[in-house]
């Protein structure tokens, strides 16, 4: 379990290491590393393994919004049923039941504002369950899952030292 | 005036500067170095600790402590101590906040010596134990340390170099630059000889976090051992705080407030912020350096992996962060060994004569560094290696 919850650590910040790798850093072996991501991957424990890209930099201007989206239960399924099919569209990033003043926070990434105004008033707000939405666009990032867009601190220590 | 040196006191002429200065102009000199000659974390300190710093200026802390530092970071010390190596300190008069354990270290010497007295010191070790030896006008004397033994100081070492004026011995462990440690049984063989010859020990201990496979042992917890030894610990390494310059001292009342006296002339106080960040790193820095240990652990791994693929012999070091492998196979000086890499490869290492004549014939290649640092130094040593493997 220790080991599971090792492997996992590593690969949130880092996945692009490989078993063998792995298996160096934590003094096991390679084939036990292998059967182990295996069965996480299996279990659906790792859902998959992506970049993250600071696009903006890159020189792409796609637009965020986060919007918040008051909901009507249903019966037996409460919010799920709504949730996964939220969930199902391409341009929706993340969706999250909150407490609070609202119920889900969809965040969708589109082309342009037009695309998130559409996606909004055409698929999102016509669901049957959905009352309202509010949307919020995100104008800049600054971190994102633990990595700084705009890091300053390099290494700065000096090259030898006693 | 053509030659001021004349007027330098006989002891500062008679120290060498450190061996290391002429290395660090070489490497500054040269461009896409990839560094394993650094003796600090490669993290910046965690946030939550340059806050507090933040904090407590907005809030005005700006002004001196008293000699012996801020009560409540006395009180946390005690805590530390206590409950990781099962020592008690009081707060009131044993134990004493420094300006780093560079500070420390000079004044404990300075409390301890007496023109002529011996100061029993393992090497290859940190530079500074024997010029501050002898600038508290003591004489050093070294004790040989070998790889075969993993750099621990053996009882049969330390007996053969006791004379009528042996006083002090300084116990540097985890070490730099092997990584060696002394285990409980390690220090256990040397407390008799320690307590026969009426002894004080130096005990520094900055790097006792940075212990693998296990927990550090202090000598100072041993039996009869506690009001021999003055235990030097600090935040650089564990808490990644260097540049703070924050340490402290700990040990009999007697010693403590002759080390006092010498720092309340010289030294005052240690700064007000650092001492304000060391109290929120003892307080609530302790997971984040768990992690950090564990990562340098991972990275011990990968560099001593690669040292045995490129046929570098390295016995496995257990502490600090610090691997010394042998050159043997080049047949190079460690200067020489030194020199040639960075010049044909671009890797910085520290010549491992710097620490100490038992040092030559090795290299230190610190591990606060990056994977892909450490996984491209490695490629471009084993290169460097297979060029110059000695026929």
């Amino acid at each position: 379990m220790d080991l599971e919850r090792k492997i996992l650590k590593l690969y949130e910040k880092n996945a692009t290491l490989s078993p063998r790798q792995m298996a160096t850093m934590l003094g096991v072996d390679e084939e036990e590393i292998r059967a182990l991501i295996t069965k996480l991957e299996q279990e659906k424990i790792i859902l998959g393994y992506n970049a993250i890209i600071n696009w903006e930099k890159w020189g792409d201007n796609g637009v965020t919004a986060m919007i918040d989206v008051k909901v009507t239960p249903e019966r037996e399924v409460g919010f799920d049923s709504i949730a996964e099919r939220v969930s199902r569209f391409p341009e929706v990033r993340c969706v999250y039941l909150m407490s609070g003043t609202y119920d889900l926070s969809v965040v969708v990434q589109c082309e342009n504002m037009k695309d998130v105004a559409r996606f909004i008033s055409d698929k999102l707000a016509t669901l049957d369950h959905v009352q309202s939405t509010v949307t919020h666009f995100v104008l800049k990032r600054y971190k994102q899952d633990n990595f700084l867009f705009d890091d300053p601190e390099e290494d700065r220590r000096l090259v030898v030292s006693p | 005036m053509n030659n001021l040196t004349r007027h330098l006191s006989r002891a500062v002429n008679s120290i060498a500067p450190s061996g290391i200065r002429k290395f660090f102009d070489l490497v500054s000199q040269t461009q896409g170095v990839i560094s394993l000659g650094v003796g600090e974390p490669d993290f910046v300190t965690p946030w939550h600790i340059r806050e507090a710093c933040y904090y407590s200026l907005e809030k005005g802390y700006t002004m001196y402590t008293s000699n012996l530092g801020l009560p409540e970071l006395r009180e946390e010390i005690a805590a530390y101590m206590l409950r990781g190596f099962g020592i008690e300190y009081d707060p009131a008069d044993e134990i004493l906040v420094t300006v780093g354990v560079s500070e420390a270290v000079d004044l404990a010497l300075r409390s301890l010596v007496d023109p002529g007295d011996e100061v029993l010191i393992p090497e290859p070790s940190y530079v500074s134990y024997a010029p501050g030896t002898v600038l508290a006008y003591g004489k050093p004397v070294l004790l040989q340390t070998t790889a075969d033994n993993e750099f621990r100081l053996t009882p049969e070492e330390l007996a053969a170099r006791i004379t009528p004026r042996s006083k002090v011995l300084v116990l540097p462990y985890p070490n730099n630059p092997t990584g060696g440690i002394m285990g409980r049984e390690d220090l256990t063989k040397l407390v008799d000889i320690i307590i026969d010859n009426d002894l004080i020990v130096i005990s520094d201990e900055i790097y006792c976090e940075l212990t693998y496979n296990g927990r550090h042992a202090s000598i100072a917890a041993l039996p009869g051992m506690r009001d021999r030894t003055i235990v030097l610990n600090g935040f650089s390494k564990a808490f990644a705080m260097t540049g703070w310059r924050i340490g402290y001292a700990c040990g009999n009342p007697a010693i403590i407030g002759a080390m006092t006296k010498i720092h309340q002339y010289t030294m005052l106080c240690a700064p007000i912020m650092s001492q304000m960040a060391a109290i929120e790193a003892l307080r609530h820095g302790e997971p984040r350096m768990r992690e950090m240990v564990e990562e340098y652990d991972y990275r011990r791994r990968v560099i001593l992996k690669g040292f045995a693929e490129i046929g570098l012999d390295c016995f496995e070091p257990k502490g600090a962060f610090y691997t010394f492998p042998s050159i043997q196979v080049t047949g190079m000086t460690s200067e020489e060994f030194a020199e040639k890499l960075l010049m044909e490869e671009k890797v910085a290492v520290v010549p491992g004569n710097a620490f100490g004549p038992s040092g030559e014939g090795f290299i230190r290649c610190c591990y606060a560094a990056s994977l892909k640092q450490i996984e491209e130094a490695i490629e471009r040593m084993g290169r460097f290696v297979t060029r110059h493997r000695k026929k």
